[in-house]
């Protein structure tokens, strides 16, 4: 500490904010450094061949499903076959929804849509790259099935009355993406301003798609 | 693949203690649903998760439960639904 330093007086405080180093190892950091090195050493993949798969790991990204909600507001004939059939559809546009089962699940009027793993942090990966920290939090995990309307509130997401919520629990094999409802004065958008409108919290189901005003101030 | 139910089956969901890596949440345990659909064959994730191959393949159902059966206190409307993924084994007719 240089106490007589401008930034560590009192009115102007810096909080220490630890290096990587100053926090303890995890038990899990412990074992994957460990299998990490002994697949390296006995030569079972290289490093390039690990590169590659954390570049493929960080090309999920959430635009993929922004991609695949604004193309199925633009195409009827495209969201029937994603609904029926969500692997077969998302290939159409190049994205591989790889080996688990994708599913989409469209809200309407009637129907409001969210999507939580209770047990763990299933969650379309391939389509919405990794989730968000809270998605694997106990907090979300319980209260969005046990709470889902304070959940949404939380999230700023306002339902108009009477709207069924319907959670879906990832518990197994199948995997969820909310294809939310188109917003309103989107009529003369192009496909690729659609896109823009699509957060990723849209198709979890905690928010709605940003409104054409919001999308053009921000 | 031969399953026992079809969807608008009304089931209940057995009251198992088994350890394990057990896909059904402690919280739907006990409780009757209806089938939404049946997902299809998958292998047993009971047995995979020890390194078995977890065969013959289980029926798996997407369950659709009443929010107002699942939490007594449940504040939210009546047409609230949780909708679960359960494997055959963990099924039982109602």
């Amino acid at each position: 500490m240089h106490d007589d330093h401008d930034h560590d007086s009192p009115a102007h405080p810096h909080l220490k904010r630890p290096d990587v180093e100053d926090l303890p190892v995890t038990e899990s950091q412990r074992l994957e450094t460990a299998v990490r090195e002994l697949l390296l050493e006995k030569g079972v993949f290289d490093t390039a061949d690990l590169r590659r798969v954390l570049e493929m790991i960080d090309s999920w990204v959430p635009s993929h499903g922004a991609r695949i909600v604004a193309r199925a507001w633009v195409d009827s004939s495209y969201k029937q076959r994603l609904l029926n059939d969500a692997p077969a559809a998302v290939r159409e546009l190049g994205i591989d929804p790889g080996p688990t089962q994708l599913v989409v699940i469209e809200n309407t009027p009637e129907r409001h849509n969210l999507v939580v793993c209770t047990l763990c942090s299933c969650y379309p990966r391939r389509i919405l790259g990794l989730p968000p920290d809270w998605y694997k939090s106990r907090a979300y995990r319980s209260r969005a099935v046990r709470e889902p309307r304070a959940v949404l509130a939380e999230f700023g997401t306002e339902l108009p009355e009477g709207v069924p919520v319907h959670v879906h629990d990832s518990t197994a094999d199948l995997r969820y993406l909310v294809l939310p409802m188109r917003p309103a004065d989107t009529e003369g958008m192009s496909e690729e301003q659609l896109v823009e409108l699509v957060s990723r919290d849209s198709m979890i189901g905690v928010a709605l798609p940003m409104s054409p005003a919001a999308s053009v101030g921000g | 693949m031969n399953a026992r139910f079809a969807p608008g089956d009304r089931v209940v969901v057995r009251l198992g203690e088994s350890p394990g890596h057990i896909r059904t949440p402690y919280y739907i345990r006990g409780l009757t649903g209806e089938i939404e659909r049946v997902c299809g064959p998958y292998a047993n994730p009971e047995e995979l998760a020890y390194g078995r191959p977890g065969l013959p393949a289980q029926p798996l159902y997407r369950v659709r439960f009443r929010q107002s059966d699942v939490w007594a206190d449940y504040s939210g409307p009546a047409s609230d639904r949780v909708e679960i993924e359960i494997y055959e084994h963990w099924l039982e007719p109602a």
